[in-house]
């Protein structure tokens, strides 16, 4: 026996006596985040639907491969077509990695699904279930350790998403100076995102967190204020630009497949 | 006019290492009062050799550290109207401490892991009386300055709380914060404090679930503010070949 039921502490038998609903919060994170998880697989390997030209779904920007569309491509094509068993890769596949290691190696989210998915607490002071338990000292969780990597490369898609949303502000025949419901949605798509890495731990070290003195770098010190107050809100940016990233993906979605218009306003 | 009176339902461990259980008690609470009030009020009316640990009642000597339903809390900061009309208030020792007898538990455990973190070292040629540093550059260590030692952090975290085996290889958030504390302080030069949170302290095992944050009853910031930082400066000198190579070329603030 070990935890909570060790030989030499108060013998209770519960595993925890807390009597909030402290299951409710990991049971909410399992089911948003593995509704994100099935939408995007899908959308990830759908490979369709994903641009209507001036907008593209997030979640295949930027698009690397020749089966994307004319126009979709902000880099070119420096993949070709890349096949698999005969079968074509979707280009969303190319370039998960990037946004998914950002998010799964996030300080935030490791909290969120070491809580909910691995129940390493379920809830404080709540015993978990494993009889052992080494943390993030070992393969594969020593790799948390390159969340900065992700970090970086996240910021290289913000650039590119960015561009998509002032890209979108032309029509469909390309033609500059107006704007539409799917302009909206993709700049409100990169603010979120910026704000989410801009809250990051990461980007909170880098600015200036690691330095000792303060005093001697007062544009650092200030940076590092700024992003500190964010920072507070780092949980909760999280969330809103996961679900603006699926949520502009299901309006392009939805523009390209023909299911709704893209309302123009001028 | 009078304070209003009712009588309230509880619950409290007693025993010692050997066993022990819960045991029911009712009664009087007055308008205001905190749970260490009712504990102390059970000991002067029912059960007489009740031992519960106590001093300021201020929540400043973080000597009444409990579980309260469960969670971790001051009994003198724990106000009786946050609890629903007739709801049975279930009082603990400390689950992850050993059990001396009733409410008082053995915490032992975290004084020895204080001594094992190394202490703050200014540059030799500063003599006391000559250290000099500016308000922006120890702010930051002040924040763990409030800590008052509940030790609630300690007791809520499940690396040690649900692991006894790990509590030779981890030092826990209380002792995160004193190391971090004197990482960022600015004339603290000794070197190699990183290296050692991780290799020695156990840094690396805190999966920053970030229960130690919200049972401290000074609200400092443990997770975003010390351990976060610290396992940051962590991959500085252990698993950034980058900024490692970086301060090989030329000399960088903050990565010894």
């Amino acid at each position: 026996m070990s935890g909570v039921f060790s030989s030499t502490r108060a013998k209770i038998s519960e595993r925890t006596l807390r009597t909030d609903r402290w299951w409710l919060q990991p049971a909410i994170t399992v089911a948003v985040l593995a509704s994100f998880v099935v939408y995007a697989s899908f959308r990830a390997f759908e490979a369709k639907n994903y641009f209507a030209e001036p907008l593209i779904s997030p979640f295949y920007s930027p698009c690397l491969t020749s089966r994307c569309p004319e126009g979709a491509s902000l880099l070119g094509h420096p993949f070709g077509t890349i096949a698999l068993f005969g079968m074509a890769i979707s280009p969303a596949l190319l370039i998960l990695i990037f946004p998914l290691g950002f998010r799964m190696t996030c300080y935030y989210y490791r909290k969120a699904y070491y809580r909910s998915f691995w129940q390493s607490p379920p809830a404080c002071a709540v015993a978990e279930p494993h009889s052992k338990y080494t943390g993030e000292t070992k393969a594969p969780l020593i790799l948390q350790n390159g969340h900065r990597w992700f970090f970086f490369a996240g910021l290289v898609f913000n650039v590119i998403l960015s561009i998509d949303a002032i890209l979108a502000f032309r029509n469909a025949q390309g033609q500059w100076g107006h704007m539409s419901v799917g302009t909206l949605v993709l700049l409100t798509n990169a603010t979120l995102l910026w704000l989410y890495s801009a809250s990051c731990h990461t980007c909170r070290h880098t600015i200036g967190g690691r330095l000792k003195h303060f005093s001697k770098h007062p544009l650092r010190y200030k940076l590092w204020t700024w992003v500190s107050i964010l920072n507070h809100k780092h949980a909760n940016f999280a969330w809103v630009s996961l679900f603006g990233v699926a949520l502009a993906d299901v309006y392009v979605r939805f523009v390209a497949s023909g299911s709704i218009t893209n309302f123009y306003f001028f | 006019m009078s304070a209003i009176k009712k009588m309230v339902k509880l619950r409290i461990w007693r025993g010692d290492s050997k066993d022990g259980a819960l045991q029911d008690v009712e009664v009087e609470a007055n308008e205001g009062e905190v749970v260490l009030d009712i504990i102390h009020r059970v000991q002067a009316t029912q059960m007489s050799d009740l031992a519960v640990r106590w001093n300021c009642k201020a929540g400043k000597c973080g000597s009444c550290s409990m579980e309260i339903n469960g969670k971790p809390r001051l009994a003198c900061m724990t106000r009786m109207n946050m609890f629903e009309e007739g709801e049975t208030i279930t009082v603990t020792p400390l689950r992850a401490f050993p059990v001396i007898r009733d409410l008082v538990t053995d915490v032992s455990f975290n004084f020895k892991k204080a001594m094992e973190v190394p202490a703050f070292e200014p540059p030799a040629d500063l003599k006391p009386g000559e250290f000099r540093m500016q308000q922006v550059d120890v702010e930051r260590s002040q924040e763990f300055r409030k800590c008052i030692e509940c030790f609630l952090c300690q007791d809520t975290c499940h690396v040690i709380r649900d692991h006894e085996e790990n509590k030779k290889s981890f030092a826990g958030p209380r002792f995160f914060i004193r190391i971090a504390e004197l990482d960022m302080h600015p004339l603290d030069i000794l070197k190699n404090r990183k290296q050692t949170a991780q290799e020695k302290h156990g840094l690396g095992m805190c999966n920053i679930t970030k229960c130690c944050t919200e049972v401290c009853p000074e609200h400092i910031r443990i997770t975003d503010n010390a351990i976060i930082p610290m396992k940051e400066r962590v991959v500085d000198v252990k698993y950034d070949p980058l900024r490692w190579l970086g301060s090989k070329i030329s000399k960088r603030e903050g990565i010894v």
